[in-house]
């Protein structure tokens, strides 16, 4: 009985998503993107640990509760993407201290989450930019006084104008700088630094950190080890964004002879990397995004869709981290649901569409 | 009978001398070994066939994701090249070339490196009591080692392995894998036997072992060597992967109804490892076999059929 219940409703729900179902992901999206600050504050940081894992002579990655931290130092000084949680700042900066005693000039922020952000303040004001002329005559010398704070606009937009029922974040946190368009490129250490925004992918502001000499990127959360995607709808995540971002990452590694090394990769969360495993964690959000589409494209409905079991090659790889296999699946049925409601549309009606962004192929 | 006290006196005597060098002897493994294939042979030589899991302990997760593995994966650039790990690598063709590394000034033992000509892998058991990386180190085709001696059998743990196969035909083995391994030399004949266990796509530890004889000859500096560049072999939208959909597997009775076996003993899983499920398979059908050449093609044709998962629609992939 129960079954053909579901197949009545699957002919409606399949041709048009339900708006409940819109409605629905929105809240679990925002709740979801407030989990990270409502974590740190429950969370015990006393016992937590910092492992320093060196990735080369000149960039480290610092684990420990929170996002990844990646430290890249040299005779200019020091530049830090992303800061994890306030609460952890002491200990990374402990860390830091360890591997170079010149000033932090930059940190970069690779998306909002409090996870990544939470440690701005703390950071920032322990270090000092360069600056003269006229912002110093502007500003005065207190300009100097932090390090500088990057970030693609959206990040502050979104850290100056959170979405309703998620944290605020103090203005000290703020990006100092930000940048539009496609990337901001500097030398810094003797290093040509690259940072590369992706589109409504994680979230819509986020950048991935490309250190050309050191042959490193730091992703952020547009790549992990621990856990499905979380596409943060909240703040503009996408599934097809999120699955471009993976393959731009690919685009810029490079594997050694041995199919391995070359390009070191620093997820968001998660172990030390390289091209090979992004490009395992790549076939599997393909994979399970294409099968969802497939079933979109059939009228399925959701409970139909999470019947098939779309991820349970992965479920006991990544099922238990943050996001669990049902939150993904709800996140992207969502969105294709969309697309395929967009794409069916008339031609002149497709403005008034909800369906989200997707990228022309090819960089 | 005074001869025979002096035999008896001089045997003792060699032994007592012997016992010691003997009780703290451990099996050199240096030299250049060849695998025998005739263990195993149509999996490791031919190659296993497409849906192909019986005798081996996988879960429900490991049978979906080889069940949507499309072989034209590998036809991807960045899959072409994909090394096999080293639970996996002692199985195909290679030479295996073992040596110590010892210390210049105590003549310790370091470590034993094995170079394996597949791939062109380094792989390094360390000896020397080394602790194995923590949680965030990054992990390799090989691993990270480290091995003892218990007798003369030398035994290796392994961990930070990257994703690699259990069998070629998609059966996956997951970066969570651990494995141990033993190596049992008997003159120019070595055992290598393997425990794999992997929380992520195994429902048992998966045991297996493979032989290897002792190269009395030098090898050509050529049969080293595994040079391998990728290219583009199927021009198709940038970001596809090739994958079927759950349950549509093109080919999943094929095997089966090619040797006339049960299809249920082809999914594998822990039971059908043991005699004891000869006794189930006698109640199971047997699939009608494959029709004959020149007939109706069974199963599904080449290219994938109708379970072929799209991969890029309007908006798909890259």
């Amino acid at each position: 009985m129960r079954t053909s219940k579901c197949e009545g409703r699957s002919g409606r729900q399949g041709r048009r998503p339900a708006r409940w179902l819109f409605v629905a992901g929105a809240v679990v999206s925002a709740a979801v993107a407030t989990v990270g600050g409502v974590r740190a504050q429950q969370q015990n940081f006393d016992n937590v640990q910092i492992d320093a894992v060196k990735v080369t002579d000149n960039v480290y990655m610092l684990v420990g509760a929170g996002g990844n931290v990646t430290v890249q130092f040299g005779p200019e000084g020091v530049l830090v993407v992303d800061t994890s949680y306030a609460q952890m700042s002491g200990k990374i900066l402990a860390e830091i201290r360890k591997l170079s005693s010149e000033p932090i000039r930059y940190v970069v922020n690779t998306h909002v989450h409090p996870d990544h952000i939470g440690g701005n303040e703390a950071i920032a004001k322990a270090g000092r930019t360069r600056a003269g002329g006229n912002v110093v005559g502007d500003l005065g010398a207190g300009a100097t006084n932090q390090a500088a704070v990057l970030a693609h606009e959206n990040v502050l937009n979104r850290m100056s104008m959170p979405p309703p029922g998620q944290q605020e974040v103090p203005s000290a946190a703020w990006p100092t700088e930000t940048y539009i368009g496609k990337k901001k490129e500097m030398i810094f250490n003797n290093e040509a630094v690259q940072i590369i925004h992706e589109e409504n992918a994680h979230t819509d502001g986020d950048s991935l950190v490309f250190f050309r000499r050191n042959d490193v990127i730091a992703t952020g959360d547009l790549f992990t080890t621990t856990m499905y995607p979380f596409i943060d709808e909240a703040n503009g995540g996408t599934i097809n964004g999120y699955v471009d971002a993976l393959n731009d990452i690919l685009d810029l590694t490079v594997a050694s002879n041995v199919n391995e090394g070359g390009t070191m990769v620093i997820p968001g969360h998660g172990r030390l990397c390289d091209e090979q495993d992004v490009i395992e964690y790549r076939d599997m959000v393909t994979i399970v995004r294409d099968r969802i589409r497939e079933y979109v494209k059939r009228g399925m409905t959701l409970e139909q869709v999470k019947a098939k079991k779309p991820t349970l090659d992965w479920d006991r790889r990544y099922g238990d981290g943050f996001v669990k296999p049902d939150a993904f699946i709800d996140v992207v049925y969502k969105q294709l649901s969309a697309e395929k409601a967009a794409a069916a549309k008339p031609a002149g009606s497709a403005k008034a569409s909800p369906a989200p962004k997707a990228k022309e192929s090819g960089k | 009978m005074k001869n025979r006290i002096y035999l008896l006196a001089t045997v003792i005597f060699a032994a007592a001398m012997l016992l010691p060098a003997v009780a703290s002897a451990q099996a050199d493994f240096s030299g250049i070994w060849q695998p025998r294939y005739d263990e195993d042979n149509p999996e490791r030589i031919p190659g296993p066939e497409l849906r192909d899991y019986a005798g081996l302990p996988i879960n429900e997760n490991a049978r979906q994701f080889a069940d949507s593995w499309d072989p034209s994966r590998i036809t991807l650039p960045e899959e072409q090249c994909r090394v096999h790990v080293s639970p996996y690598i002692y199985r195909g063709p290679m030479n295996l070339q073992v040596w110590e590394e010892r210390d210049p000034k105590t003549r310790e033992l370091i470590a034993i490196k094995h170079y394996i000509s597949t791939y062109e892998q380094t792989r390094t058991i360390y000896m020397d009591g080394r602790p194995h990386p923590g949680p965030n180190a990054a992990h390799t085709w090989m691993g990270f080692s480290t091995g003892h001696y218990e007798g003369d059998m030398l035994v290796v743990e392994t961990t930070h392995l990257k994703q690699g196969w259990v069998r070629r035909n998609g059966l996956p083995m997951s970066d969570q894998a651990h494995m141990t391994e033993y190596f049992v030399r008997n003159g120019d004949l070595m055992t290598h036997i393997v425990v794999l266990a992997d929380p992520v796509f195994l429902a048992a530890p998966l045991v297996k072992s493979q032989d290897f004889v002792r190269s009395t000859r030098e090898l050509a500096a050529q049969t080293w060597l595994w040079v391998c560049e990728s290219v583009i072999e199927i021009p198709r939208p940038a970001g596809e992967v090739p994958a079927y959909m759950p349950g549509e597997h093109p080919f999943k009775d094929e095997y089966a109804r090619r040797h006339g076996i049960p299809l249920v003993a082809t999914d594998g899983g822990p039971e059908t490892m043991y005699p004891e499920y000869q006794k189930v398979l006698e109640k199971q059908p047997i699939p009608p076999p494959l029709p004959t050449r020149g007939g109706r093609a069974g199963g599904a044709g080449a290219g994938g059929g109708a379970g072929r998962q799209g991969g890029a629609g309007p908006q798909g992939g890259r």
